[in-house]
């Protein structure tokens, strides 16, 4: 057991968990954001999608102990009032199913715009492709971020 | 179509003061008319009126209608209050929707399941919402000393048009709650229907995007466990011990124990599926800590012998069902598959004189399709939460079926089902897995034993590897053609482990003077169930591949064929047990002819069609290939879908494409295979899932415009996916796939 300051969504935490606990668990387990979903648990899903710093990463796959001072920003963050480009995006395009990924889609896909404003389809299709929506709203997601990416 | 009237069941009405007031309800509420929450949102009332199990009204007018369904992605908990709303008369943007919980006294059928919400909600929800209407005129017509047929409503108004009066249900909701239930109410016809047929976005849709609490694997209460489960590595094993000394003392450990799912002696009913019946439970602190415990747990493993468990009939009585010993292999099951079509099987349907047909035919046609077990793979695990007291219970789960669970969970918790609360979380995808809600009774079972609320989560590996999986199939289609090649006779023999798939009374039953369907049956220890439209998910490629091939050999065109088919069923149909309308079957095989251009010469990508029948709706769809890069890649998908009234179109686009990507990935990809009892397959990284870039660019879904009472959408559009595709593959390639999945890595 360790005690880790985190900056998760510009506010300060301090957590004791083993330093080898994935930060997805720290995230639901101990800070009670439950936006950031566990699927896999070997980022192959990107359910657990979250910023570190501007970079889009899987969680179940980042042990805290390698957080330092950086800081975290989780879905429950991304805007103060859901108003994002991309989850107003989200809401126009009527994306969601069961709505499970959707957390890790809109993480993934905020990231892509940051570093790339203007995606095109094989740009979208690259990086998107490691989140994995089972009800098959692909091409919504896709026509999201690109009517995100217009709207930003 | 002629306005029905119908009578609100008195059993509907019964009040409920702790769900009046919203005390039983757990889930997240959004006001439907609120895009963001930076809007002002609408003034909660002081008051609620509850006007029957599925409505109450604040005194400012702002609605609550409680969506009756578990809510899995099919959004139900969207279009069935929205059925509501249409006969309350009520502006969409005053209503708030909240998720019902299980309660079997206020509500018909809280089951998901066989695309049948919409279709069986039909008629109750709107009488619901026309009752409610009803009471509201009546409180303003005894109010105002008038006739209340003299009355209107208009979007949550009340008007008297001769005297000018006007008020609103707000102001009336308090009286109107206190009155005699209306008998019989008129429900409206279809062409004044104003919420209906116009798209509402879901109404989740702020809680997904910002990451709210929605799933029961979010849910969280002060001093809750964790629990997970360590189950056999393979079908046909049992635990025979563990040593619970080699977890004890790590850390955040609470207890770990045994747990048996059911009672020896129950008669389970048909959704009372586990695989492992009888499994080890971790208790902890947090998920990470008891997932090092599930890793270091020291079980021994035996193989089970055979063993028989009781089961309920359909229409009562018992019955043993025997779970066979052994360790089962996918090769020794495609061999047994392939030794059993070339015998005679179990006589499902024969029509004329099938065996004189294929004797006397000049040409015999004959194709054997397979596909694989596949795992439901649902992104949110199998999960529960369960509280359970000495004398009562809270389970909060995703579950598909509340209503087969709670008998089950009396028995095995030893307790009255009355003293058991079933709360319906929002499921992160079901597709038929949820259904069987084994987990759920782990979930209480521990909490009993450890008499602390718990969460019991499954890693991605355990349920995988603890399914109710879609059964592995056969099916050798025969097709008997005359020196003319006319067809004379088909002939179906479907088999599988442990079901075959054969639809012996569908299309293209019906069709064909000379017919003959068989089935065959393959014991196994692996457990199957319901998956996205069960059988149909096979046969529907098998069939629809076959009259590919066969009108090719026939030399005619592939829509061409099936439309001349459904014609003979339409004029003279064959036999008397024909479960389709060949009408409506035909219809959106021509109105996908028409929307994808079919026959355009100048359409030059290869492509492929099929049509199928199941759960009450039609569908044909076309593919299109995009063969430019080398691989294969679904450019396009037509459909043409007739499921009577759209509900909420837009909604019902998003379902269908969902279907049509799903069946094209699991046509491409799907795929479970078994090796001496074990899975070889346990997460995504060797699980294959359909990904954004092998998706269609485009999909255009077409809807049959008519005034059927609705039907489902859930499952339809996603046996026909398979279809076309492997059609289309055909002829991107030259070469036709008989077995699935068509990508083998």
């Amino acid at each position: 057991m360790a005690n880790y300051s985190l900056s998760v969504n510009g506010k300060q935490h301090s957590v004791e968990v083993d330093p080898s606990t994935p930060l997805l668990w720290v995230l639901r387990d101990h800070l009670q954001l439950v936006g950031t979903k566990y699927g896999c648990g070997i980022a192959q899903c990107g359910s657990c999608t979250i910023h570190v710093e501007n970079i889009a990463v899987r969680s179940c796959q980042y042990p805290v102990s390698l957080v330092g001072n950086q800081k975290i920003t989780t879905i429950e963050g991304l805007s103060e009032n859901g108003d994002h480009p991309v989850q107003k995006a989200w809401i126009e395009e009527d994306v969601a199913q069961c709505g499970y990924c959707q957390s890790g889609q809109i993480m993934q896909a905020a990231a892509l715009l940051k570093s790339n404003p203007n995606p095109t389809d094989e740009d979208i299709e690259s990086v998107m492709n490691g989140n994995i929506c089972r009800c098959g709203t692909y091409t919504r997601i896709k026509k999201a971020i690109k009517s995100a990416a217009k709207a930003s | 179509m002629k306005t029905t009237t119908k009578k609100m069941d008195r059993r509907s009405f019964i009040r409920v003061s702790s769900l009046a007031s919203g005390g039983l309800m757990l889930s997240f509420n959004w006001l439907t008319g609120c895009k963001f929450s930076t809007e002002e949102a609408l003034k909660m009332p002081k008051e609620w009126f509850e006007l029957n199990s599925y409505i109450k009204i604040g005194e400012n007018g702002l609605t609550t209608l409680y969506s009756p369904n578990p809510e899995f992605g099919q959004n139900v908990k969207t279009s069935m209050p929205m059925l509501i709303a249409e006969e309350l008369d009520i502006d969409w943007k005053q209503v708030i929707v909240e998720q019902a919980d299980f309660f079997p006294d206020r509500f018909d059928r809280q089951f998901t399941g066989g695309s049948q919400g919409i279709r069986q909600g039909w008629i109750p929800l709107r009488t619901a919402g026309a009752t409610a209407r009803q009471m509201l005129v009546n409180a303003a017509a005894q109010t105002w000393e008038v006739d209340s047929a003299e009355i209107t409503t208009l979007d949550g108004k009340i008007i008297h048009e001769s005297s000018g009066k006007e008020t609103s249900y707000g102001e009336m909701a308090s009286l109107a709650s206190t009155l005699e239930v209306p008998k019989d109410v008129q429900l409206k016809d279809p062409k004044d229907f104003k919420i209906i047929g116009h798209s509402k976005t879901n109404v989740e849709n702020p809680a997904i995007v910002s990451g709210k609490p929605l799933f029961a694997i979010d849910h969280y209460v002060e001093g809750m466990l964790t629990a997970m489960i360590v189950h056999p590595p393979a079908f046909g094993m049992q635990l025979k011990s563990f040593d619970a000394s080699s977890i004890n003392n790590m850390p955040g450990i609470v207890d770990v124990f045994e747990i048996n799912v059911f009672k020896d002696d129950y008669a389970r009913n048909f959704f009372d599926t586990a695989a492992f019946p009888k499994l080890v439970a971790i208790v902890g602190n947090s998920t990470w800590e008891v997932l090092q415990a599930k890793k270091a747990l020291k079980v021994d493993w035996e193989q089970q012998p055979e063993s028989s468990f009781k089961m309920l009939g359909w229409g009562g009585g018992t019955s043993d069902v025997k779970i066979p010993t052994g360790l089962e292999s996918t090769l020794d099951h495609n061999a047994k598959m392939a030794e059993l079509s070339k015998k005679p099987a179990q006589l499902l349907r024969k029509d004329g004189d099938p065996e004189k047909a294929f004797k006397e035919a000049a040409k015999i046609l004959e194709r054997t399709y397979t596909a694989p077990f596949l795992a439901h793979n649902t992104m949110e695990p199998m999960n529960c939460f369960a509280d359970v007291k000495s004398d009562s219970a809270v389970i909060y789960g995703p579950t598909q079926a509340p209503e087969f669970i709670r008998g089950t969970l009396a028995n095995s918790l030893g307790m009255d089902a009355e003293k058991i609360q079933i709360k319906l979380a929002r499921m992160g995808g079901g597709f038929g897995r949820r259904a069987y809600s084994h987990q759920m009774i782990e979930a209480a079972l521990i909490s009993q034993k450890v008499k602390t609320p718990v969460k019991l989560v499954y890693t991605r590996e355990d349920d995988m590897t603890n399914g109710v999986y879609r059964p592995s199939y056969i099916a050798t289609y025969r097709a008997a053609l005359d020196k003319d090649n006319n067809l004379i006779g088909l002939h179906i023999k479907g088999g599988g482990v442990p079901e075959h798939a054969v639809h012996a009374d569908r299309f293209p039953a019906g069709a064909i003077e000379n017919y003959l369907a068989e089935g065959f049956q393959i014991e196994s220890n692996i457990t199957i169930g319901a998956f996205r439209a069960p059988r149909s998910n096979f046969i529907a490629t098998a069939e629809q591949a076959f009259l590919d091939e066969l009108a090719e050999v026939m030399g005619k065109d592939p829509i061409d064929f099936r439309l001349e088919l459904l014609d003979k069923a339409i004029k003279n149909p064959v036999g008397e047990r024909n479960d389709y309308d060949a009408e409506r079957y035909a219809g959106v095989i021509k109105l996908v002819k028409e929307k994808s251009n079919w026959g355009d010469p100048s359409i030059k990508t290869p492509r492929g069609v099929a049509a199928y029948f199941c759960h009450n709706s039609y569908v044909a769809e076309v593919v299109d290939l995009d063969t430019s890069k080398g691989t294969p890649r679904v450019e396009n998908v037509t459909a043409a879908v007739d499921c009577g009234i759209v509900v909420n179109p837009d909604a019902a686009r998003n379902m269908g494409e969902g279907g049509i990507i799903d069946g094209i990935g699991n046509a491409l990809f799907g795929e479970l295979t078994f090796n001496n009892g074990a899975p070889t397959k346990n997460n995504f990284n060797n699980y294959r899932m359909i990904r954004q870039s092998e998706t269609p660019k485009n999909i255009d879904i077409h809807f049959v415009e008519n005034n059927y009472d609705p039907t489902g959408l859930g499952e339809p559009l996603f046996p026909p996916a398979f279809a076309a595709l492997t059609n289309a593959m055909y002829k991107a390639t030259g070469k036709r796939s008989y077995n699935q999945p068509l990508n083998k890595d």
